[in-house]
């Protein structure tokens, strides 16, 4: 530090001479304690907390079998939010979001793979013993071409747009589909049993603490998204900062969540809000951080004339 | 003995039934969360203009 | 007794001694941290208000977290959806974590009205800003750590802006057993961490005196120099 820099009231202090008084501050510190803690008590048990159970593939084919067997055809001809999200989890050409010309995500590249097609629809069905239709149908979909593949693919798209649930069975009207109506039927009775749910979580073992995959599923259908909705938690929502229920949530997101309900993240920017609302945030905590040396931005404490009121009685009698 | 201890303390009002939701504009806030928020406002204005009181007494 | 120690030492430090590591480590601990200034008697007079005490509201708020914290680890992550105990020791963990930031963040606004950072307080400022990221961390991961809906919503939502800007390759929030180890280890203690820091800065440089203006006896200090600013205390 020059010596012989000027005082400038915003960073620089005089020593204090003047009085100091008793204070004590492990007494502060516990009333302090306790009080947090009672009140800590008093509203946990006044509201208690929310526990939403979780969604299953078992609950959610279920409640909506047809949505099941859209999300599961997405799955397997590659048209999926997972199939079609690119880094980290798979590489799909152009994808990506970008700030300006970069891509933090495709520079990091593929670090988690996820292939849904094998992973949520041809693995599970392959784990299936004593099922000779469904081992025919399996046989008869690796053996075709891409090309065949994809046309009965597309023809079950198509179907399952019209599908219906008739006494718990999932009914799909019937079309070109070749062996894709005998898979997607037998995975949809994998859900609904719940064989699925295990069958890709211990795809890796055992023992399993990482739910990627299950929740890349999940995510792609329409059920979890209404729920999520229903919730109020989406992102259009600020549901970024919302609980379930009627209880707070994390209101300290609020200047984050902010940014995607406003132009122009919400409208031009909305194909790369996400990397550009994180942009943004970095730049906004980097100012508070550097709030210290930032001319202007330190004076407004001083301009606020707030520290007229917390510091009164020091100031009382001085003009 | 837990079990009837907890329930004893277990919540009183109920805040899972579906939540409410102020819409102003653009805006879309829980009431829980605007609560939250509007009594950190009050508190932190509470905070600065109830007096201090020096319990040695003495006026500096 | 003027001295600020309970017990005298048993002997007195030898001048044969002082190259020893420990008593170099010694002298510099003394010196950076003197137990006066550490836990002082004595305040300025112009502490004169309750937002003062929102940094220790926060510290205790912190206290109750980890306490419930520490509750519910003893019995896994899937307790307290079967029992009742643990349903309430999760509204304790749930409440304290609601308050921490409350008190935080009326601590942060206060701290900012009195420009706290003046006077070589820049290190006590920015410590804090990295308590509030970190603890906003923690509160991410103990959302994903909960395991029921909520759990799911938050990691799928959030993994895309984790992903926008690369850090979701190796910070995965669908992976459970990563996201309960960052919520009970690696960002605890990094808060705590951060809070002693943060404490120690601020019981090193004591609290910010008022912005100086005209006094009774004189006129401001508005050509002061530098080379007496900063050395307050």
């Amino acid at each position: 530090m020059s010596k012989n820099r000027r005082f400038n009231p915003d960073r620089d202090v005089n020593p204090w001479k003047g009085a100091y008084r008793p204070y004590d501050i492990a007494k502060e510190v516990t009333v302090c304690f306790i009080v947090v803690a009672l009140l800590v008590i008093v509203l946990s048990a006044l509201f208690g907390s929310p526990d939403v159970k979780s969604v299953t593939l078992k609950s959610w084919s279920n409640a909506d079998r047809v949505d099941f067997a859209t999300t599961a055809i997405a799955e397997l001809d590659g048209t999926s939010g997972t199939a079609t999200y690119g880094a980290p989890y798979n590489n799909v050409a152009g994808s990506g979001q970008k700030v300006g010309p970069v891509s933090l995500v495709n520079l990091m590249g593929v670090h988690i793979p996820v292939n849904p097609s094998a992973d949520f629809v041809i693995n599970p069905l392959t784990t299936v013993t004593g099922q000779p239709a469904l081992s025919k149908a399996l046989a008869t979909f690796k053996a075709a071409s891409p090309a065949q593949q994809a046309k009965w693919e597309k023809a079950y798209e198509d179907a399952v747009a019209k599908a219906k649930v008739v006494n718990n069975t999932l009914v799909v009207p019937a079309g070109p589909y070749g062996p894709v109506g005998v898979l997607i039927g037998e995975l949809t009775s994998m859900a609904t049993s719940g064989a699925l749910d295990t069958s890709i979580i211990n795809s890796s073992g055992f023992y399993s603490t990482d739910y990627t995959k299950s929740l890349l599923f999940v995510a792609d259908s329409g059920y979890l998204a209404n729920k999520g909705a229903a919730e109020h938690l989406s992102g259009d929502q600020w549901g970024m900062m919302n609980g379930t229920a009627n209880y707070p949530g994390q209101p300290w997101l609020w200047l984050y969540t902010l940014w995607y309900q406003v132009p122009p993240f919400s409208t031009s920017w909305s194909a790369n809000a996400d990397a550009l609302v994180w942009a943004f945030m970095m730049v906004l905590t980097a100012l508070l951080f550097f709030v210290p040396l930032i001319p202007g931005l330190r004076s407004i404490p001083r301009w606020s004339r707030i520290y007229r009121l917390i510091w009164r009685d020091y100031y009382k009698g001085r003009v | 003995m837990f079990a009837s201890i907890s329930l004893a303390l277990g919540a009183i009002f109920n805040l899972m039934g579906s939540g409410h939701y102020i819409h102003w504009g653009f805006v879309q806030i829980s009431v829980a969360n605007l609560l939250v928020i509007v009594l950190m406002v009050v508190t932190f204005f509470a905070a600065i203009l109830i007096p201090f009181r020096h319990k040695s007494g003495g006026k500096s | 007794m003027t001295t600020t120690h309970d017990a005298p030492p048993a002997y007195e430090p030898l001048p044969e001694d002082a190259d020893l590591w420990t008593a170099k480590i010694r002298r510099k601990l003394v010196r950076a941290l003197p137990p006066d200034r550490m836990v002082p008697d004595r305040q300025p007079a112009y502490l004169s208000s309750w937002i003062y005490i929102f940094g220790a509201l926060t510290m205790s708020a912190l206290a109750v977290v980890i306490i419930t914290g520490t509750l519910l680890a003893l019995e896994g992550p899937a307790w307290w959806h079967l029992s009742t105990v643990g349903l309430f020791v999760n509204s304790l963990h749930l409440w304290s974590v609601e308050l921490f930031f409350f008190f935080m963040v009326i601590h942060l606004w206060g701290k900012f009205f009195m420009a706290a950072w003046r006077g070589n307080r820049t290190l006590t400022w920015m410590t804090g800003v990295i308590t509030f990221m970190a603890s906003i961390g923690a509160g991410l991961t103990g959302y994903l750590s909960q395991t029921n809906f909520e759990s799911q919503w938050i990691a799928t939502q959030a993994k895309d802006g984790i992903n926008a800007i690369g850090a979701g390759a190796f910070f995965n929030v669908l992976n459970f057993g990563q996201m309960l180890m960052w919520h009970i280890m690696i960002l605890p203690l990094a808060v705590v961490a951060l809070t002693v820091l943060h404490i120690l800065l601020v019981r090193t440089k004591g609290i910010v005196p008022p912005f100086e203006i005209a006094s009774p006896e004189g006129g401001a200090h508005a050509d002061a120099t530098a080379e007496t600013a900063g050395v307050e205390g």
